[in-house]
């Protein structure tokens, strides 16, 4: 089967981001960028069902500036076989995200498409989901272990009180959870090969899908702060403090 | 302004995620029914029913409702929702997984894990695992949104609302159920206990949680949590991570054992109102969130603490 993997290019998870003071958005300015954590792990599932010879191709596909090529090529070198970047500049909300990848579904046909469970700059949790919708396709979200069985997806899903597993028809969407696996580090010689690995550059005018944003930012702030508080030597002021001062025992 | 609040339940009891959704609903606007959908989930509406503020409770019931699959799920709130300008879910597992779909098939953008409804249309939500948050206005004819419940007091019981039984919808019928592995436990909820109880790496094995944590949170009757390390460890279950990407909460008193304090665990608990931190790096970052401290050992604190109470 044809995999197909969306990619973001997003904030380095170890990054802790400004607000501008002007409250306009967060300052990105020589901020480190990587792939999304979570999409690394989407990666990782694909090429490892191209190993065990599920997947014949995997293609990874990226909206995003024209700089979201560094994670086109970080899936290539992982093992993806060719890249897509749709090319833009502008902030893309999830749901027209959706609309671009179902497009691509279109003239992709995969027969899978594995993706992150969430975006750690937005927070938004929703594209997967939103692309299911718009393809009318089955849904295995916050996925910890997917099997392929007799022509049917298992998803073990990361639900609120344990773990749950859905079979669902193919065509399909996953989106990985921390768990899922371990995502491989590239190797020197793959980093190598995956330059020349066939890479398209489109536009979203290509798919026929306008840039619109349903939500308008009123403004970007930042959290109120806790105070760092007190250290207490002894195991007894801390429990006389959290009687008598905080009053929570 | 007419919302739908889709409630959430495990098959026998209404989420108390569903309260705090309700009342987030009542920022929005006065007319607040509530979406029962399951499979021999009368109870359930019958609760639901009994939430101060709820106008109405539309119940649906259908075998392909007993696990709140997001597919036939999301068919059948789509199926009412002409009558409603938001529709609302908890941010639990189930809302996550269901309403994007809603807000896809309606072709709206869903606003997501709210934290403050500041008028009709507009709300603040935290982005970049809550290192800012951003007041968006939605210029949707029908708003979606999920509601994070550590955000949001729950509706108080003591209303009566009417409960009136609707069709199912066609199943799309592209997923079953298969199974599920769910975490027993008889200590409260993670994400509405008052005191919360959670362990890092520094646990090293289950079987430390079970001898160190366990004791410390039933002495407290607290809910026990845990890093994604402690998790991906294997010390504990998937539904224990507290952080970004696992369970928010805001308790009255959090206590993190051999936790660092990463943004990531940080986006789950600074909200509680008071932390304790127990680690024995006196530079961890965790020690900048904490009311109260402790530097050292958390195999000599933690059995001092258990006994101290
Ligand atoms: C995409 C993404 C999502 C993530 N989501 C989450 C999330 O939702 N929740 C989450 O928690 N993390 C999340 N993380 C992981 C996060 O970045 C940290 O790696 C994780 O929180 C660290 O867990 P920890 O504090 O238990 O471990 P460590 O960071 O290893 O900290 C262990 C601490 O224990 C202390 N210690 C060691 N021995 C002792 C002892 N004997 N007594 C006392 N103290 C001791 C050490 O000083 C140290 O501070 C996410 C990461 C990514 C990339
Ligand atoms: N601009 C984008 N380009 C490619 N994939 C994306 C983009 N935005 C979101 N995704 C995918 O959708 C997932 C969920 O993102 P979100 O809904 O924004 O939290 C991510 O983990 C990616 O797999």
């Amino acid at each position: 089967m044809k995999v197909l993997v969306p990619v973001k290019r997003v904030v380095d998870y170890n990054v802790k981001v400004r607000v501008k003071s002007d409250q306009t958005g967060v300052d990105l300015a020589n901020v480190k960028m990587s792939m999304n954590p979570f999409d690394e792990i989407a990666v990782e599932e694909a090429v490892r069902l191209k190993e065990a010879g599920t997947a014949t191709e995997v293609v990874a596909v990226t909206i995003g500036v024209e700089k979201a090529q560094d994670q086109i090529r970080q899936a290539l070198a992982m093992g993806a076989d060719r890249g897509i970047l749709i090319k833009t500049d502008e902030a893309v909300e999830p749901l027209t995200v959706a609309k671009l990848l179902k497009a691509v579904c279109a003239e992709e046909n995969p027969d899978l498409v594995v993706m992150g469970k969430q975006a750690i700059d937005d927070d938004s949790n929703q594209t997967g989901q939103m692309l299911a919708a718009l393809l009318g396709w089955a849904q295995g979200t916050f996925a910890s272990k997917v099997e392929h069985i007799d022509g049917k997806l298992n998803v073990t899903r990361e639900v609120d009180g344990g773990l749950q597993t859905v079979s669902l028809s193919l065509p399909a969407i996953v989106t990985a959870d921390l768990r899922l696996n371990e995502p491989r580090y590239a190797s020197l010689p793959n980093i190598m090969k995956a330059k020349k690995k066939p890479l398209d550059v489109k536009e979203p005018g290509d798919y026929g899908v306008e840039i619109s944003s349903r939500l308008s930012v009123v403004k970007v702030t930042e959290p109120s702060q806790r105070e760092a508080g007190i250290k207490v030597e002894t195991v007894a002021e801390l429990v006389d403090k959290l009687k008598n001062e905080a009053g929570v025992l | 302004m007419a919302s739908l609040v889709i409630a959430d339940h495990n098959g026998e009891n209404l989420s108390d995620a569903v309260a705090k959704t309700v009342t987030a609903a009542a920022g929005i606007g006065s007319d607040i029914d509530v979406l029962v959908a399951g499979d021999g989930a009368g109870d359930i509406a019958a609760a639901a029913a009994k939430l101060a503020g709820v106008r109405k409770v539309l119940h649906a019931e259908d075998p392909s409702y007993a696990n709140l699959l997001a597919e036939p799920l999301a068919a059948l709130i789509v199926s009412v929702a002409g009558d409603y300008d938001a529709l609302l879910a908890p941010a639990t597992a189930n809302g996550k997984n269901t309403m994007p779909r809603v807000a896809a098939l309606l072709d709206v953008m869903q606003i997501s894990d709210i934290i403050a409804v500041e008028s009709a249309d507009t709300f603040v939500r935290p982005i970049y695992a809550g290192n800012a948050l951003a007041t968006v206005q939605s210029n949707d004819p029908k708003k979606v949104i999920t509601v994070r419940g550590a955000s949001f007091k729950a509706a108080e019981e003591g209303g009566s609302a009417s409960i009136e039984t609707i069709a199912a919808a066609d199943n799309p019928s592209i997923s079953t159920f298969v199974g599920e592995e769910l975490t027993k436990s008889d200590r409260p909820e993670l994400s509405s206990a008052k005191i919360v109880v959670s362990g890092g790496r520094a646990l090293a094995s289950s079987e430390n949680f079970e001898e160190y944590i366990y004791p410390l949170a039933d002495k407290l009757g607290a809910a026990i949590g845990a890093s994604r390390a402690a998790v991906d460890a294997g010390y504990m279950p998937n539904d224990y991570q507290v952080g970004q990407t696992g369970k928010v909460v805001a308790p009255e008193l959090y206590i993190a054992i051999g936790i660092s304090g990463a943004i990531q665990h940080l986006a789950g608990m600074k909200d509680s109102k008071v932390i304790v931190a127990i680690n024995k790096d006196e530079e961890a970052p965790i020690f900048q969130v904490a009311d109260y401290g402790i530097v050292g050992d958390l195999f000599k604190i933690v059995p001092e603490l258990q006994s101290a109470l």
